[in-house]
């Protein structure tokens, strides 16, 4: 395990440097380490040298970090939710988290709300409409014995589809046609507008989440057994649903308001990462974070790299990816899925 | 070891009184069977005493606690249970399952000590599942599944077992070596069982459930009567002797000209 763990941090750190150089404007790894150790280190470069510098240093090094953060927490808050709603098919997004967060982005940057807050008004209009939509579903599914798993799902979904047609009206009548990129953005992800101002909070979430989710993970395997079973045992699913829902909607929000939302990551690598080392979540959520920020590095880099100087939408990628590990999975565990 | 109550236990759900005023006592180390037909509320007054339904009214003991009053640890480190629910969704291993019965008495992600390790394999090996250890539960036929969470519930090291059906998927072996095992054990068990035979054969005392009621209970010579099926399950029957044990043992005559299963 722990040489598993230090493997993948290696991996890690590879891709990351590797994903610095490589790009549109190619820069050698020699090059690329001396920049990164003359910005570190406040050392200094010659003066033709400065745009390349700014690239690496400026532009895709915060991009390539952000992919880190955004990658490790959508597979973690993956893993956590497929065992709270006991659902292997769900994702971050299942509980209307990311068509809330496209509301909101959107409306803001076509009415011209939070002004007051400047360049973040998107992203904090992204992080309400986050939040909301994830309250807005858990008070729907609310009822007298509490939450079911099942219910929550179903009103994610439902509210999803709400959101999606408000969103939809918007660009309708919108004015520009600027708010359909806008809108692709905030639908198929993109950390093009990663600067080292969004990593930090965004980083900060992410992180603190991931420990804290990591802190429950017995709790967790047990709550994949039942929640009646769960209670034989000693936990009271209700409010440990409850709890960790808080988590996950905050770091999910907190991630869409930075990249957008991102699909087939938080679906796919959980399952990947079972299919690796097991389902118990003591390992799956040290892992799962791990498989996902190197995954995520490499699909921005191909993002970014493909059609250049063009960028795809990370969703695209993700989805051409995500969607035949994704039958596969299915087919193989078919029984699994239909069964109950 | 410690005595199970149930007193005036009252379910209400939708008006509907899914158990009425149960009551129940268990004596330590003795094994007691709850029979009746479906839907008389056996699995959901199991489901209070093992805490995942809180009962409308009504007062479980064990011991000299007052159940529901008890933080849900502390009655998870007495009581375990075998529920109707499926296993996991995801596909631990067997010895995984089997070790989260020791979540009760851990905090947090303690690991299980040396001791605990032993006993999960004594687990295993009483419910006979030690050679599927490192085998996913998803890949098990039902009785191995249904044996594999028996054998967590066991870790558990309760003093109370309430058993939902545990003989569903087995097959005639394990039955009969489960119920064996219980009734060695020494603990104090309650236990749903559908085959009437199997419960006069296990159980020192049968209670019958009929619409949420105690119907009648004692041990299984007084209560398994021709005359007490026919009222309660709706279904002519002879009662005979076990040649050896002299437990009650039902026959039944399956007819083709019955009446239909609508009437009660």
């Amino acid at each position: 395990m722990v040489l598993l763990l230090i493997g993948l941090t290696a991996i890690l750190v590879v891709s990351v440097f590797l994903a610095i150089g490589l790009g549109s404007a190619i820069v050698p790894p020699t090059d690329t380490a001396r920049y990164l150790w003359a910005a570190v280190t406040g050392g200094s470069i010659l003066p033709d040298e400065v745009t390349r510098y700014q690239i690496i240093w400026q532009i895709r090094t915060p991009r390539v970090l952000l992919a880190v953060v955004v990658g490790a927490g959508l597979a973690a808050v993956g893993a956590t939710i497929q065992a709270l709603v006991r659902n292997a098919l769900a994702d971050p997004y299942i509980l209307g988290v990311s068509s809330g967060a496209s509301v909101g982005a959107v409306s803001v940057s076509l009415l011209g709300a939070l002004s007051v807050l400047g360049i973040y008004a998107v992203s904090v209009g992204a992080f309400i409409g986050a939040m909301g939509a994830t309250l807005l579903v858990y008070g729907i599914a609310y009822g007298k014995v509490g939450v079911s798993p099942l219910r929550l799902v179903l009103t994610g979904v439902a509210l999803s589809f709400g959101f999606q047609a408000i969103m939809s009206v918007m660009i309708y009548f919108a004015p520009t046609s600027e708010a359909t990129g806008t809108v692709l953005f905030w639908t198929m992800g993109s950390f093009g507008a990663a600067t080292w101002g969004s990593i930090p909070l965004a980083a900060l979430f992410v992180f603190v989440g991931i420990i804290t989710l990591h802190r429950y993970s017995r709790p967790l395997d047990v709550m994949s057994l039942g929640d009646e079973t769960a209670a034989s045992l000693g936990i009271d699913s209700m409010r440990a649903r409850k709890g960790l829902f808080v988590v996950t909607a905050v770091m999910t929000g907190a991630m869409v308001a930075v990249s957008g939302t991102i699909g087939f990551v938080g679906l796919v690598i959980p399952h990947i990462t079972r299919m690796l080392i097991g389902a118990t979540h003591a390992r799956l959520l040290l892992v799962a974070p791990f498989i996902g920020a190197i995954l995520m590095v490499w699909v921005d880099l191909l993002a970014r790299v493909l059609v250049a100087p063009r960028e795809l939408p990370l969703g695209v990628l993700t989805a051409l990816i995500g969607v035949p590990v994704f039958i596969y999975l299915m087919r193989r565990k078919g029984y699994v899925f239909g069964g109950k | 070891m410690m005595d199970l109550l149930v007193k005036d236990l009252t379910v209400t759900i939708d008006g509907r009184n899914l158990v009425d005023r149960l009551g129940l006592r268990v004596p330590s180390g003795e094994v007691v069977g709850l029979v009746g037909p479906n839907g008389s509320g056996k699995s959901t007054a199991l489901r209070c005493v093992y805490r995942a339904l809180k009962p409308t009214s009504g007062v479980v003991r064990v011991g000299e606690a007052d159940l529901w009053q008890l933080p849900l640890r502390e009655s998870a480190q007495r009581i375990a249970a075998l529920t109707q629910e499926g296993s996991a969704d995801f596909d631990f291993t067997v010895e995984e399952i089997v070790a989260l019965g020791r979540s009760p008495h851990k905090r947090g992600n303690e690991p299980l000590t040396d001791e605990e390790h032993d006993l999960c394999v004594q687990a295993m090996q009483q419910m006979d599942v030690l050679e599927l250890a490192s085998r996913g539960i998803l890949d098990l036929s039902g009785g191995e599944k249904q044996r594999v969470l028996i054998a967590r519930a066991l870790v558990q090291q309760p003093s109370i077992l309430i058993l939902d059906e545990p003989t569903n998927h087995l097959d005639l072996r394990h039955q009969i070596q489960l119920l064996g095992y219980l009734r060695r054990c020494g603990l104090t068990v309650v236990i749903v069982l559908h085959d009437l035979n199997l419960a006069a054969a296990t159980c020192d005392r049968i209670g019958v459930l009929s619409e949420g009621r105690l119907f009648a209970s004692g041990a299984p010579q007084e209560v398994l009567t021709e005359a007490l099926i026919a009222e309660v399950f709706g279904v002519p029957v002879s009662v005979v002797r076990h040649p050896i044990t002299g437990d009650p043992q039902l026959l039944f005559a399956v007819d083709g000209e019955q009446e239909s299963l609508s009437r009660r």
